[in-house]
C-alpha cells in the first residue's frame, strides 16, 4: 500500500512485520524514531510476542541482543555513531558468534567535534566486523532491505546492518510502498537457528579457541559472507516478486552501459548524483552511477563487471581513512588491480554538510576533462584550513581547533 | 609405597568431600550423588586448591537441582571461562555462552527475554563472573539488569582482583593487599584504603527481590542460598567469596580454611536480604582476630615480620575495624565468642 510516511516508522512497521521476538532500545538521534514507534507497537499489544527492553547502554543494546538470538529468538536493535562505537566490542561479538541479529544503523557523524548529523563514519568503523552491510538510497529501499536482511542474516547465521543516512532518510517523509504482514511472513520465515541454548541438549557458545583453531573458525565466517553474495540476489528476486516492484540487491547501476565517467556511491546521495548525471547527459557528456548496496561483503566480481566500460571512475563518499583518503575508493581499486583506470575520491556530505548538485557538477566535468585531482574534499572552506594551519605555525598553545574554526567562521560570515 | 604403619582406607569416608565414589551408594555424600549435574565437570584447568572452580561447580549443580535442568547459563570473560572451555574440551554440561567481560548481565537479560518471547516461562537464566566483571567493567550493565528487575540469578565469584591477567587489583581489592599493580612496596605498601565497592550492599540498594553472600567454607549455605534464589522471580543476587591460592599466595590446601576465616573474622559477612533489607545473618561461632586471616597469605606478607609477628600493627588495627564494622553491621556475634 502507498504511504506518505516518515522513514524512521516505515523501518519500524517494516521490523514489526519481521516478527522481532526481542527489541532492545537505548537511544540516539538520530535513531530514536525508530525505537520509540516499536515500543509504542509493543505496548499496544499490536506486536505480539515481542519484549521490549530498555537498556542501560548501547553496548546491553547488543547484548541483550546476542543473548536473545542464542536462545533462538529473532532480536533487533537500532543504533547510530557514538552508540555504534560504545557497543563495537559487542558488535564484533555477534558476528564471531555467528549470531543472526539485525541492526538499523541511522548514519551519523563520529566525534569529536560532536556532530548529529549524517555522513558514514560510524558504518566504516565497523566494516570488518564481520556484519553484512547494507545501504539504503530511499526509504522505500529501506523497507525492503529490512526484509531481505532478516531472511539473509538467519539463512546464513550472520548479523546484518541496514544502512539508512540520518535524518536525511529516517527524517524524511515521502512515498513509501509498505508491504502487507502476508508478504513479509512470505518473505521472512520463523527463525530456525543453526545453533542455540537449549537445556535439553546443552551446548557451549563462545568457547575460547586458541591458535590451533583460530584461522579455521574466522576463515568459516569468510565463507558465510561469501556466500551472501550469492544469497543476496536469490533474495532480492524474491523480495522482487512477492513485493511486485523492483528489489535491490548487491548492485544497482544507472545509465552505465555507455558512460565514460562512472560515479561510485552509497546511500541517500545516489539521488543528487543520478539528478546531475541525467543533466551532464543532456549536454553530451555520458556520466553513468553505480550504487553499492551490498558494502561488506563488497562484491568485487560484480563491481569489476559493472565498471568494465569507465574511462574514469569518481568514488563520491561520506567518509575518509584518516592519515589515508577514500574507503570505499580502496576497495574500487582493489577491484581494478592491474588496470590503468584513473579512480578519484571525493569526500562529501561530512557531518550533515549538504551534497549539492551544482558541486558534483563542477567535479564531474573536471573528471571528464581529465583535471580531477586523485582526492577532492567536495566544498572544503581553505580560507578556515590555511587560518587554522597558520594559528599553528605561530603559535604553540594555538587553542581548541574547533573553537578556533568556529569563531574564524563567524568572522567571515559577518556574524562576529 | 604405603607404610605398614599407615592403614589403606576408602578416601575420606563419612566427610562431605567431592569424592567418596568407592564407598557403598548409601554411604556417598551428596556431593558424589550420581544424579547430581556436574555442570562443571572434571578436566578444567583451574589450579589446584581454585575457590572459584568448587563455588562455580556447587553453585550451578544446586541451581540445575532447583529448576529441574531447566537452565541457561550466562558467563563474562575471566578464569572460569577461560578454564572451563578451551576447544574442544569444554567442561560445561549445561546450556552456556560466553560473549564478552562487560555484558554478562546483558547478555542474560537477552537470553531471559529471548525465552519469554517464545513462551519458555520454564528455562532460567544464570549469569555469572568474577569481581572484576561485576564490580569494575560490567558494573553498569549489572545495574540496569537489577533496575529493570529482570528475571536472572546474577553469582559474582569474588576472588579480590583480576586474577586472570596475573593478579591485577579490582575494586574488590581488599585494602593493603599487594597485587601486580599494587605493590608491596613505598610508604603505603599495597591497596589503599579507599571505601570499597561493597557489591551486595549496591545490589540492595536497588531494592531487588534477593540478595544473599556465601562462602565455599558452607557449600550447604551456599546451595541454599542458590536454591532459595531461583525460588524467586526478578533480579537476584549472590556473592560468593572464592579464595585464590594463586592471587592471594595461600596454600591450596587453605582455601576452605581462608574462607572460614574470612567469615569467622568478620571480613566477609555471610547474609542474606529482602527487597533492600537484610533478612539473615550467618553468626560466627569462633570470633577470630584478623591477623589469622592474613597471615596465611602473601599479599598481606609486608604486614608481618619473618617470625609472623605483626609488623604493622595500625594497618592490621584499621583491617580489624572494618571487620568489627561488618560484625555490628550484622549482628554476627549474637553470642559470647567461644
Amino acid at each position: 500500500m502507498q504511504r506518505q510516511i516518515e522513514g524512521s516508522q516505515a523501518i519500524a512497521q517494516t521490523v514489526a512485520m519481521c516478527r522481532p521476538g526481542v527489541v532492545c532500545a537505548y537511544p540516539i538521534s538520530p535513531q530514536t524514531h525508530i525505537i520509540e514507534a516499536l515500543g509504542a507497537m509493543v505496548k499496544k499489544g499490536e506486536l505480539e510476542h515481542c519484549e521490549y527492553i530498555n537498556v542501560d547502554s548501547e553496548m546491553a543494546a547488543m547484548s541483550v541482543a546476542i543473548g536473545a538470538s542464542a536462545v533462538g529468538a529473532r532480536a533487533f536493535t537500532a543504533t547510530s555513531s557514538q552508540g555504534l562505537l560504545y557497543m563495537i566490542e559487542a558488535v564484533y561479538n555477534a558476528a564471531g558468534l555467528g549470531l543472526p541479529v539485525v541492526m538499523t544503523l541511522a548514519n551519523r557523524a563520529i566525534g569529536a567535534p560532536i556532530n548529529i548529523w549524517n555522513d558514514h563514519t560510524d558504518a566504516m568503523a565497523v566494516r570488518d566486523s564481520g556484519w553484512v552491510q547494507l545501504f539504503a538510497e530511499t526509504n522505500q529501499e529501506a523497507v525492503d532491505l529490512h526484509i531481505l536482511a532478516f531472511a539473509l542474516a538467519e539463512e546464513l547465521s550472520v548479523p546484518v546492518m541496514v544502512c539508512v543516512d540520518g535524518f536525511i532518510l529516517t527524517h524524511s517523509i515521502e512515498r513509501v510502498d509498505m508491504p502487507e504482514p502476508e508478504q513479509v511472513d512470505q518473505l521472512v520465515p520463523p527463525f530456525e537457528p543453526r545453533q542455540v541454548l537449549d537445556p535439553d541438549d546443552p551446548v557451549s557458545i563462545g568457547a575460547m579457541v586458541g591458535p590451533e583453531a583460530f584461522t579455521e573458525v574466522r576463515y568459516l565466517a569468510q565463507v558465510r559472507m561469501h556466500r551472501a553474495l550469492e544469497v543476496i540476489p536469490e533474495l532480492a528476486e524474491r523480495n522482487a516478486e512477492v513485493l511486485g516492484r523492483p528489489a535491490t540487491g548487491l548492485l544497482h547501476p544507472y545509465r552505465i552501459e555507455d558512460a565514460d565517467v562512472v560515479v561510485v556511491a552509497m546511500g541517500s546521495v545516489l539521488g543528487t548524483i543520478k539528478d546531475v548525471a541525467d543533466d551532464l547527459r543532456e549536454e553530451g557528456v555520458r556520466v553513468g552511477v553505480l550504487g553499492i548496496s551490498c558494502f561488506r561483503p563488497f562484491p568485487v566480481e560484480q563491481v569489476r563487471e559493472a565498471l568494465a566500460g569507465a574511462q574514469r571512475i569518481v568514488v563520491v563518499e561520506k567518509a575518509f581513512s584518516i592519515g589515508y583518503g577514500g574507503i570505499l575508493s580502496t576497495d574500487i581499486a582493489m577491484a581494478f588491480t592491474g588496470q590503468t583506470v584513473p579512480i578519484h575520491t571525493v569526500v562529501a556530505g561530512l557531518g550533515g554538510r549538504p551534497v549539492w548538485a551544482a558541486s558534483l557538477r563542477k567535479l564531474f566535468v573536471e573528471a571528464h576533462e581529465g583535471r580531477l585531482a586523485d582526492t577532492v574534499y567536495c566544498d572544503l572552506n581553505t580560507g578556515l584550513v590555511e587560518a587554522e594551519i597558520e594559528r599553528m605555525a605561530l603559535r604553540r598553545r594555538s587553542g581548541p581547533p574547533a573553537e578556533n574554526v568556529l569563531r574564524d567562521l563567524a568572522t567571515q560570515t559577518g556574524r562576529a | 609405597m604405603v607404610s605398614e604403619r599407615t592403614p589403606v582406607r576408602f578416601y575420606q569416608v563419612g566427610s562431605f568431600a567431592v569424592g567418596n565414589r568407592l564407598v557403598a551408594l548409601d554411604q556417598r555424600s551428596a556431593q558424589s550423588d550420581p544424579e547430581r549435574a556436574n555442570s562443571l565437570t572434571s578436566g578444567h584447568r583451574a589450579c589446584a586448591g581454585c575457590g572459584e572452580a568448587l563455588g562455580a561447580r556447587y553453585a550451578l549443580d544446586a541451581a540445575m537441582r532447583a529448576t529441574h535442568g531447566q537452565l541457561v547459563a550466562v558467563n563474562a570473560t575471566g578464569c572460569l571461562e577461560v578454564f572451563s572451555t578451551p576447544y574442544p574440551e569444554t567442561s560445561w554440561r549445561i546450556a552456556w555462552l560466553h560473549s564478552l567481560f562487560a555484558n554478562a548481565s546483558s547478555v542474560a537479560t537477552g537470553v531471559a527475554a529471548g525465552l519469554r518471547a517464545q513462551g519458555r516461562s520454564d528455562v532460567r537464566v544464570v549469569a555469572q563472573g568474577g569481581d572484576g566483571g561485576t564490580a569494575d567493567i560490567g558494573f553498569g550493565a549489572l545495574s540496569g539488569m537489577f533496575e529493570r528487575n529482570d528475571d536472572v540469578l546474577y553469582i559474582c565469584y569474588d576472588n579480590g582482583g583480576y586474577m586472570n591477567t596475573g593478579v591485577q587489583r579490582s575494586s574488590a581489592t581488599p585494602p593493603a593487599a599487594r597485587t601486580a599493580t599494587t605493590q608491596a612496596v613505598g610508604p603505603h605498601p599495597g591497596n589503599v584504603f579507599g571505601q570499597g565497592k561493597d557489591m551486595p550492599r549496591i545490589a540492595m540498594a536497588h531494592e531487588i527481590p534477593y540478595v544473599a553472600t556465601a562462602t565455599v567454607a558452607d557449600l550447604f549455605d551456599l546451595e541454599s542460598k542458590v536454591e532459595k534464589a531461583m525460588t524467586f522471580h526478578g533480579a537476584r543476587f549472590l556473592h560468593i567469596l572464592v579464595p585464590c591460592p594463586l592471587g592471594w599466595g595461600s596454600l591450596s590446601s587453605d582455601t576452605i580454611r581462608l574462607a572460614r576465616l574470612a567469615h569467622e573474622t568478620g571480613i566477609f559477612p555471610v547474609f542474606e536480604a529482602e527487597h533492600g533489607e537484610v533478612t539473615s545473618s550467618l553468626p560466627i561461632r569462633r570470633h577470630t582476630p584478623v591477623e589469622e586471616y592474613l597471615k596465611l597469605q602473601k599479599r598481606f606478607a609486608h604486614l608481618f615480620d619473618k617470625n609472623g609477628e605483626v609488623k604493622d600493627a595500625e594497618t592490621v588495627a584499621h583491617l580489624q575495624a572494618l571487620a568489627n564494622r561488618n560484625i555490628e553491621r550484622y549482628a554476627l556475634l549474637t553470642e559470647e565468642p567461644s
